[in-house]
């Protein structure tokens, strides 16, 4: 037992008359895991030396569901709906980089058209998901309004989503060799008319947001992260970007058609908040740029892999009316897609940064094994080097500014 | 390599600096978006368009003749990733006119406490049977009733047309005395 000893103000003048230390003892503090600003269930240990952190731990795992070990029980287009679940922010692209990880391990090419409906779900995921981040980032930083604008912008977008997957949020739209259904008439014109009317709208947000010196104050030279720091913690994404490193896996390892299309990859100066809110704003706008390209050169054909009889189910008439697809069926949907041994890497640029798939094949349906490599979960390990030395209010600027999603963290 | 935009900041200017514009700014946007129209949806006096093809609580159709359209074959039960959906399949009597039609669930069970509505069940169905349809919002005081049952499911579900007619064509061709088995 600690023994408790009284101490009086004459104590306090005596021991600063005598030039001791004025440390004093450090607080602990907890944020989280159920707090508005660690969006989700991060939390946060944290040593306070009065204002100031002088060690923080962050501790994840809260909204872990085993998503790895549940995939190793279901076949490959049973976990389709598991991916949504990852960056629930952005599910069509976290479906499309699934996708195209276990088309990786099968080897099939999929048609033009299909590569151009994932690119287009890839960029508005990646538009729904910075309007967010943007607009939240706000919110953290004291600016409410932003977010208002921001969300019902991504209103719009969802209710593009919810027309074209039948799901406003968990999407489910790929299958492996395609995707579940062709765009709706008319959906491009839509996606078109949202183009148009969203970049007025963020240079509204520009204009609250970006040289706002209130704004700028609790932002610029916060939590810098330098280049050699953010590569050395595996950071991807935007957080990398804005500390000046090109990295952008749509550039460097093209996948779906990227190449095809015209876009710059934004980068930061410094690393700080500052910058990591310039590059999302960015980014935005590059997207919206894609989108125009990809409805100005949309291939026809078809939107899944016909030759891969093994691995796209048939199309629902021939079920219905001939034995043979009727058997194909069958036995896609209870053994699975028909895959070849391996092993398999595949990384997507997400709105979050990298998103790993790693798949380890017996054949059969069903993955051996599954590893999925969340972007923000390496993001989020640079918190206990990067916080010390920062005031407690900085927390809540630099948690925002790294925009991460606990449900990819903890899969 | 990558073709890069690098973000360069200008600093700020002596007015910037003065916080003043900024405030001008936000209170110009505040004032153009207050007459701007309202996007808000007073839900639940109105009700959200619900576009075609929608996902919403799975149900089970019936044929314009009024025939279960469902032979219990389980693919439905067995595709579900968190097994909301429990079939017990059970006979049809000989002489119904749907004797033709192999099967038909005795019970149809979807847990609507589990269902995800990921829609597979739609999708692998060979009879076109089971729907997404648009109820998009569901409540109940207790766990079981949140079970929906056979009956239930047939409720929500109503009729819906034929896309492909195969029993009917199934049935003449039977009667023509061209039965393929």
């Amino acid at each position: 037992m600690s023994q408790i000893k009284e101490i009086t103000i004459g104590d306090v003048a005596k021991r600063s008359a005598d030039g001791e230390e004025f440390s004093g003892e450090t607080m602990a503090l907890n944020i989280g895991p159920s707090h508005p600003t660690t969006h989700g269930v991060l939390r946060l240990m944290m040593e306070l030396d009065g204002d100031v952190i002088k060690s923080a731990r962050p501790v994840v795992g809260y909204l872990h569901r085993g998503d790895e070990k549940i995939a190793e029980n279901m076949t490959y287009n049973q976990f389709v709906p598991y991916t949504d679940r990852l960056d629930y922010l952005a599910p069509l692209a976290n479906n499309v980089a699934y996708a195209i990880a276990v088309e990786k391990l099968a080897q099939l090419e999929v048609p033009e058209r299909c590569q151009a409906i994932r690119v287009l779900c890839c960029e508005l995921a990646r538009i729904s998901s910075h309007l967010l981040g943007v607009g939240v980032y706000g919110m953290d930083a004291g600016a409410w309004t932003v977010f208002m604008y921001t969300f019902t912008q991504r209103e719009k977008l969802y209710t593009l989503f919810e027309e074209l997957t039948g799901a406003r949020f968990t999407t489910s739209y790929t299958r492996i060799g395609g995707v579940a259904r062709d765009i709706p008439d008319g959906w491009l014109g839509r996606v078109s008319d949202f183009c148009d009317q969203v970049l007025p709208v963020l240079d509204e947000v520009d204009k609250l947001l970006t040289r706002n010196r209130i704004f700028m104050d609790r932002t610029e030279g916060v939590g810098t992260i330098s280049k050699e720091k953010a590569l050395a913690y595996g950071m991807t994404g935007p957080n990398l970007r804005a500390s000046g490193v090109d990295l952008d896996l749509r550039k460097d390892r093209p996948y779906s058609g990227y190449e095809r299309y015209d876009f710059d990859v934004p980068i930061g100066t410094r690393g700080d908040c500052y910058d990591r809110y310039l590059i999302r704003g960015e980014e935005i706008r590059q997207s919206v740029r894609i989108v125009r390209q990809v409805i100005d050169q949309f291939p026809d054909g078809a939107y899944y892999a016909e030759d891969a009889k093994k691995i796209f189910a048939p199309q629902k008439a021939k079920i219905l009316t001939s034995m043979e697809e009727l058997i194909q069926n069958f036995m896609i949907v209870t053994e699975g897609p028909r895959m070849p041994e391996g092993e398999v890497y595949f990384e997507a640029e997400n709105p979050k940064g990298a998103l790993g798939f790693f798949i380890v094949s017996k054949g059969g349906g069903v993955p051996y094994r599954l590893k999925i490599r969340g972007p923000s979960f390496c993001n989020l390990s640079i918190l206990d080097d990067l916080l010390p030395g920062h005031y407690l209010t900085d927390v809540t600027v630099i948690l925002g500014s790294l925009d991460f999603v606990m449900g990819e963290c903890d899969r | 390599m990558a073709k890069t935009k690098v973000l360069e900041r200008k600093p700020l200017s002596l007015a910037e600096r003065t916080y003043l514009p900024q405030i001008v700014t936000g209170l110009k946007t505040t004032l153009v978006n207050m007459l701007r129209p309202s996007v808000t949806l007073q839900y639940p006096e109105e009700r959200p368009v619900i576009p075609e093809n929608y996902r919403g609580v799975p149900t089970l159709v019936k044929d314009p003749n009024g025939r279960e359209k469902c032979v219990s074959c389980q693919l439905c039960e067995f595709v579900c990733p968190p097994k909301a959906i429990r079939i017990t399949p059970g006979e049809i009597a000989d002489d119904a006119d749907t004797a033709h039609v192999e099967k038909a669930p005795k019970e149809f069970d979807i847990n609507m406490l589990r269902c995800i509505y990921c829609g597979l069940c739609e999708e692998v169905c060979p009879e076109e049977a089971i729907f997404l349809q648009d109820v998009f919002s569901v409540s109940g005081y207790s766990r079981e009733e949140m079970i929906n049952n056979k009956q239930k499911l047939y409720e929500l579900g109503g009729t819906l047309p034929d896309r492909h007619r195969k029993w009917d064509k199934k049935k003449a061709a039977e009667l023509q005395g061209a039965a393929h088995h």
